[in-house]
């Protein structure tokens, strides 16, 4: 690693403004990277890092600043100018081709007629030499979320860059995958290539990073050094107050069991899917159970047959308070007492484009008795989204405007408050903190810790670890469609966790048996 | 590409309401080219279609008269609309509402009864939605794409139509024309304003606009068919059946269409003919769109359009222009509806994607 002061900064960023419609993004941030500098940039969500990271890949343009390259004035219209002087991306989400190999996928990335064959070889040079095992002719839908990336950073390694920009890497990863890259991202440090480190893992970043940028609404706050730092105090600047930790004192297994899930199995009906396989769980009254598991093993499927979008076949593999719902709709359950937070919060929990008090409607209607002989009863809607908005502190001009015309955070906690105002027995809820910034995040926590508190039952299906760390008290994992048994909080390690992310059942599988718990 | 297109992150809710006049003016001005082109005094054309069709009570009467169908087919291709399924059939609906409708007097026409309109109105609405029923039962099922049932339905009513009038529907006593006998007083539409041919269809219309506004502010279904239109996955979240939707907006629709059918039979038209609507089911496409969607839009959308009507007949008369130009009216006024509501939505911007890396 060479990061002299007296040097030209690999890039440099000067008073790079960007205004959006009605929204400044970027005002006058300043950023300086060194040649062989692991540079974090860091912010809530909605702080602006994807717009200053979007100007420096060329996808955006900004309307004030400069951009200085090794010490040049630079322009970057577009990415492929970017790629051209150097710089390379791996973003959060993937860009590839689920039936065609990796060397096709590669190839499609790059400009020009490619030799097939050449670029194999270089392929798997680069890929051994930098510790990213890779095999060629794979297609790229037999490959885990890891390999997966592993493809989109040998992609940008080909081209031989200086600046690696890398978007949230490890929100898909594994705790043993995510450690396997950090090897590699200092490898190409010790190398020279700066890399442009985004996370809100804050315990990565004081692993990983020489140096931190702190944006905040837009605004450049502070540089410091994350090494220095605690993860407290790197969180206090990103949001600017004094962070709380969610207040839980649960006991295990407190009271009688609420929900319980018997050899659920769901066939996949999409392609690439994830085929459920004889799921069993119970989550009793009193408790937070949470289910962690990287995205794509099957989250979504189970998610979809407990809240009834997807029927099962044997109306008694999943039961409420003792009665079979099996075969019952999302209204029907809920009419039961069984509340969902999905994790897309736009189209899935609340219909962007509707107002507030549509989506207070939306899933309240029955539950809330809003309807008043055949027609909606719009003071009792409009009450309901006051009282929602008022309880649980979302901030909106008003319960008139559209739910998209929120912040995610914002819309999170509606969506959560009109969940729990409904007074479940039960409440799932898929990622609850998912892109949310920290203050938001610590409310939704304690919301759902006062929930199991006063006896729901809670089953939290999320793919952050501190979260689920943070506030269940048992925690299972769910890996290609099968779920392990569930541990106490207080037996079970972060590493043990990861083993069973990855797909390794050491600590067995709930296949098969008739009872656990 | 010199030229590239992209969403705009805010779009002004204003323009959305602005857009039909605009559209409007666009269409006027294009049409003075139009005019001139066809060596026509351009402002004596306009006034020809746009004010002499208004000018006694009669002609104003007239102009109910043909925005009836248009608006009962509007109002419920609209609803479709805003569950995003997309029928454009309601021409055969509206066909297969006047068969059905009209057939009770055809078999029965001795009937003398207070009773008998209502039930041909009851039958209209039940043969619109039988024959929407169609790509409904295609849709939900096999997933078959409802544009193209609905649409190559039109064409197998109308030619059903034609079997029944040059055939067993042929008024005896009619000289072998292709027309039915002359229906009798009961059943046939009242007259709303006498020395006029406005009837009761009107009345009929104004209700459903009425209805349907009521309909999808207030009730659960009308809240369905708006969650499912805007975002299918969170009407499955709430419970909503997409299919239920489907088939609900698609019978919804060929109703509509259909006592639309059943009032111009027994209506203005008075006997069962070959051809029954001079595309009344395509152009309550454009009324739908005109309208924003919308009960309230969609009535006056529907008055004006039926001015083209009107004022294409005049225009022919007076100026001797072809009956096409209503026809290249109506399809102006939604090509620059649609171009305005993709400048509202999205910009254009010169592609800077040559530029040299400096």
């Amino acid at each position: 690693m060479t990061i002299g002061s007296g040097e030209t900064p690999q890039l440099e960023l000067r008073g790079i403004t960007k205004q959006y419609p009605g929204c400044l993004a970027n005002d006058h941030i300043d950023l300086k990277i060194m040649p062989g500098e692991i540079h974090a940039l860091l912010g809530e969500n909605g702080a602006g890092k994807s717009t200053l990271v979007k100007t420096i890949y060329g996808v955006l343009e900004a309307d004030e600043g400069e951009i200085f390259w090794a010490g040049e004035l630079v322009k970057i219209p577009n990415p492929h100018a970017a790629r051209k002087i150097g710089i390379g991306m791996v973003f959060q989400h993937f860009s590839l081709f689920e039936a065609m190999t990796v060397t096709e996928n590669i190839a499609l990335g790059m400009s020009g007629r490619q030799d097939m064959k050449a670029l194999e070889k270089q392929i798997i040079e680069v890929s051994s030499n930098y510790g990213l095992p890779l095999e060629p002719r794979r297609q790229v839908h037999t490959l885990s979320v890891g390999e997966k990336q592993r493809i989109e950073i040998v992609r940008c390694l080909l081209q031989d860059p200086k600046l690696l920009i890398m978007d949230e890497p490890t929100s898909v990863l594994t705790p043993q995958e995510a450690a396997k890259m950090f090897e590699t991202l200092r490898r190409l440090s010790s190398e020279g290539v700066s890399i442009l480190y985004i996370s809100h893992k804050l315990d990565e970043i004081k692993a990983l990073c020489h140096k931190a940028t702190i944006l905040r609404g837009g605004k450049y706050i502070s540089e410091c050094d994350p090494t220095l730092e605690t993860a407290k105090s790197l969180a206090e600047m990103m949001i600017g107050t004094d962070l709380h930790a969610p207040e839980h004192n649960i006991e295990e297994n407190t009271g009688p069991i609420r929900l319980k899930v018997r050899n659920l199995s769901v066939d996949a009906d999409i392609e690439f899917g994830i085929n459920l396989s004889t799921i069993n769980f119970e989550v009793h009254s009193g408790e937070i159970l949470g289910i962690a598991g990287v995205a794509g093993n099957g989250q979504v499927e189970l998610l979809s047959a407990l809240n009834g979008e997807t029927k099962c076949e044997d109306g008694e593999a999943i039961e409420l308070d003792g009665k079979a719902i099996g075969r019952l709709g999302p209204n029907q359950r809920r009419n039961l007492g069984l509340a969902f937070v999905p994790e897309d919060r736009l189209g899935h929990g609340s219909v962007p484009e509707m107002m507030l008090t549509e989506n207070a409607f939306l899933s309240g209607y029955s539950r809330m008795q809003l309807m008043n002989s055949g027609f909606i009863n719009t003071g009792a809607t409009a009450a309901y989204a006051k009282e929602i908005v008022d309880k649980f502190d979302v901030r909106t001009p008003g319960i008139h405007h559209t739910a998209n015309s929120l912040s995610g955070g914002n819309l999170q906690k509606f969506i959560v408050g009109r969940e729990v105002l409904q007074k479940p027995n039960v409440i799932i809820v898929a990622h609850p903190t998912w892109g949310v910034d920290a203050g938001a995040a610590a409310s939704i926590h304690q919301t759902l810790i006062d929930l199991a508190e006063a006896g729901g039952a809670v089953l939290v299906v999320s793919q952050d670890l501190d979260e689920l760390f943070a506030i269940s008290g048992r925690i299972a994992v769910i890996a290609d469609g099968r779920l392990s048994v569930s541990r106490n909080l207080k037996e079970i390690t972060i590493e043990e966790i990861g083993l069973l992310m990855g797909g390794t059942h050491s600590m067995g599988e709930t296949g098969g048996r008739s009872h656990v718990a | 590409m010199l030229l590239k297109i992209e969403k705009r992150a805010e779009y002004s809710k204003a323009m959305v309401y602005l857009t039909p006049v605009i559209a409007l003016v666009l269409t006027v001005l294009a049409s003075i080219i139009l005019f001139k082109l066809l060596g026509v005094n351009p402002i004596e054309a306009l006034y020809q279609f746009f004010v002499a069709p208004l000018d006694s009570k009669y002609e104003l009467s007239e102009l109910f008269v043909k925005a009836t169908p248009l608006i009962l087919c509007a109002i419920g291709l609209s609803v479709g609309f805003r569950a995003n399924v997309w029928n454009i059939g309601a021409e055969g609906q509206l066909t297969m509402g006047a068969i059905v409708g009209s057939s009770l007097f055809i078999y029965f026409p001795e009937t003398e009864s207070v009773f008998l309109l209502p039930a041909m109105i009851m039958l209209g609405a039940v043969g619109g939605g039988a024959w929407a029923a169609i790509p409904a039962y295609f849709k939900t099922r096999f997933n078959a794409n409802e544009i193209l049932t609905s649409l190559m339905l039109v064409y197998v009513a109308i030619l059903v139509l034609s079997l029944l009038v040059h055939g067993p529907w042929r008024d005896p006593a009619g000289f072998n024309f292709p027309e039915s006998q002359t229906f009798s007083p009961s059943a046939t539409m009242p007259i709303l304003v006498s020395g006029t041919r406005m009837h009761f269809g009107t009345l009929l219309a104004l209700l459903a606009v009425l209805g349907t506004w009521i309909m999808l502010a207030r009730t659960l279904i009308g809240f369905q068919v708006k969650v499912i239109g805007a975002a299918p996955r969170a009407g499955g979240y709430a419970g909503f059946s997409q299919k239920k939707v489907v088939w609900f907006v698609l019978l919804f629709g060929g109703a509509m269409a259909g006592i639309a059918g059943i009032s111009e039979v027994s209506g203005p038209i008075g006997q069962v003919l070959p051809t029954i609507s001079p595309g009344y089911g395509f152009t309550a496409i454009i009324v739908a769109f005109l309208g924003r969607l919308h009960p309230v839009g969609i009535f006056f959308a529907g008055l004006l359009m039926a001015l083209t009507y009107l004022g294409g007949e005049t225009a022919q008369i007076s100026l001797g222009l072809p009956v096409a130009v209503t026809g290249v009216f109506q399809g102006m006024v939604l090509f620059f509806l649609l171009a305005c509501d993709v400048l509202v939505h999205y910009r254009f911007r010169l592609n800077t994607a040559r530029k040299v890396v400096s």
